[in-house]
């Protein structure tokens, strides 16, 4: 069997355990069913909850809320995070605030932005906006000042104004810091729509949660949280395939113990 | 009047950082064509002198010019190769090549200058792929690639080992005697400054001063084991182990001295 299938399949070694044992567990009565009911029971209810329709309506919602909110705040943080990271004038006149702001936990704004916002779609996609925002800015101006000065310096022996300083070595080189930050901003995007689906909502994954809890079915819980578990996790492939396909000329540790030579293996001089 | 395209003139340049004195009065003059070795003491000043021709840097006071032309800044006339070969880790070979071109020049010159180097077959490698002395080579094309009158150089073959440094040494010379590039070369190796160039500075430790001037007038190409080499080693190296051992008090006049030691 070769190394990749290997380590593809080794992944699903743990989940594959834990629901055989789950399955075991409640088929043999150590937890009453309406607590902890098997996953069959659990891939059951979702089932239903497809054919019926509900089911694509909550994700699709859920979804959606993600996706407009992280895009949003990510590429605000992007902009913001590169002028910030450019220029030690606007650092010190912006980070300052953006950094107090950052401490104030999100949930502290939620009664704020239901209060001006009402309960529709506008404070929970702000919500998970400012989710999104802060990983990928504090990302964005680190690796701006974690570039080598040497490799600027070679921009300025070009003569490269800013602007082409910025786009032809400062952004391609925070990029790889860039990428990590959008990456945990995504995992807070899908943190914070379930907050705001759990505080007000008629559709979603959060919603599904409350409706489970408020009708004692522990069915609809589980089967939102192994959705937002899915979920989660393929919209992080989604942002690792992208990372791959940026960042492929990096020459950084792949976590391989034994040395292994790089496409087009190394030739010396 | 009118100079040579690709001489330099450096007058009385003084340069300091905070309180630390780098440059006390250096005037050199380059002739178009020409290959100037600066030798010296380790942290002279001798790389600070090499920035502030790039205009990578300003002087405190003193003139620098290209051709009659004040140095305000990098000038595309004016090429550099560093110390580490400083490539885009995230750009091919020809593309770091073509950094310094215009964009949508056709790559023929890019091809041109991989040949040179011996690289043909990595235009489009990504540099993580390149042995060291691969890269410094592709460092080489790149400052080379806008055609400059002036390529400085900051101890460029340092990091790599002797027989690299032979070779790319011997490649240097087979550009400059194609393109008659002007150059100065910042090197802590006398043999390596005696094998390249015309002219050798050597400068006093800090502040840095020209303490003397050694020609090198050996007719290319030269065999690294002559013995008019040798000889002129031990005059440059006479010349540095004053200016480490203290042997001599330098007067601290700052008129450029005249000696030209070590001519035979």
């Amino acid at each position: 069997m070769n190394a990749g299938l290997h380590r593809r399949l080794s992944a699903w070694v743990l989940p594959a355990l834990i629901l055989a044992g789950w399955e075991a567990a409640t088929r043999l009565g150590l937890f009453p069913a309406y607590t902890l009911p098997a996953p069959s029971t659990v891939l059951q209810t979702l089932y239903l909850e497809a054919r019926s329709g509900e089911l694509w309506g909550h994700i699709a919602a859920s979804t959606w809320r993600v996706v407009a909110g992280f895009t949003v705040g990510s590429a605000i943080a992007v902009a913001l995070g590169t002028v910030v990271g450019l220029s030690v004038g606007i650092e010190s006149f912006l980070d300052p605030t953006l950094q107090a702001i950052r401490s104030v936990p999100t949930l502290g704004w939620v009664p704020l932005l239901l209060l001006w916002m009402g309960i529709g779609e506008a404070p929970k996609l702000t919500l998970i906006a400012v989710g999104a925002f802060f990983p990928t800015y504090v990302a964005t101006t680190s690796g701006i000042r974690g570039i080598d000065r040497k490799l600027v310096e070679v921009g300025n022996v070009y003569g490269l104004n800013r602007l082409a300083l910025a786009r032809r070595i400062i952004l391609p080189g925070a990029l790889p810091s860039v990428v990590v930050g959008l990456r945990t901003g995504m995992g807070v995007a899908w943190l914070f729509v379930v907050m705001a689906e759990l505080i007000a909502a008629s559709r979603g994954l959060g919603f599904m949660l409350t409706d489970g809890r408020e009708n004692s079915r522990a069915d609809l819980i589980l089967g939102a949280i192994l959705l937002l578990a899915i979920l989660g996790k393929v919209s992080d492939g989604g942002l690792k395939w992208l990372e791959r396909r940026l960042l492929y000329w990096r020459d950084s540790f792949t976590g391989e113990t034994v040395a292994v030579a790089p496409p087009g293996a190394e030739v010396k001089a | 009047m009118n100079g040579p395209a690709g001489s330099l003139r450096v007058d009385r340049l003084y340069k300091s950082f905070g309180s630390l004195d780098a440059l006390a009065g250096i005037s050199v003059n380059v002739e178009r064509g020409e290959i100037v070795s600066v030798v010296g003491p380790s942290g002279c000043g001798k790389s600070t002198l090499l920035r502030l021709i790039a205009g990578l840097d300003h002087p405190a006071s003193g003139s620098l010019h290209l051709d009659d032309q004040p140095i305000m800044g990098p000038s595309p006339r004016v090429g550099v190769i560093f110390q580490e070969p400083r490539l885009l880790p995230w750009l091919t070979v020809a593309k770091n090549v073509a950094f310094g071109l215009p964009r949508g020049k056709p790559d023929g010159r890019v091809m041109a200058l991989l040949r040179a180097v011996g690289l043909e077959e990595f235009a489009r490698a990504l540099p993580r792929q390149l042995s060291g002395g691969m890269a410094q080579r592709v460092a080489i094309a790149r400052a080379l690639a806008p055609r400059p009158e002036v390529l400085l150089l900051d101890e460029p073959f340092s990091s790599v080992d002797a027989f690299t440094r032979m070779h790319l040494q011997d490649l240097l010379l087979a550009i400059w005697q194609q393109e008659s590039t002007t150059m100065v070369l910042v090197t802590h190796e006398i043999d390596e400054a005696l094998y390249l160039s015309d002219r050798v500075l050597v400068l006093s430790g800090r502040p840095a001063r020209l303490r003397a001037e050694v020609r090198v007038e050996v007719a290319r190409p030269r065999d690294r084991r002559s013995a008019q080499l040798a000889r002129l080693k031990a005059g440059v190296l006479t010349e540095l182990y004053h200016e480490i051992g203290g042997g001599r008090a330098w007067s601290p006049s700052r008129r450029q001295p005249e000696v030209a030691a070590g001519v035979p």
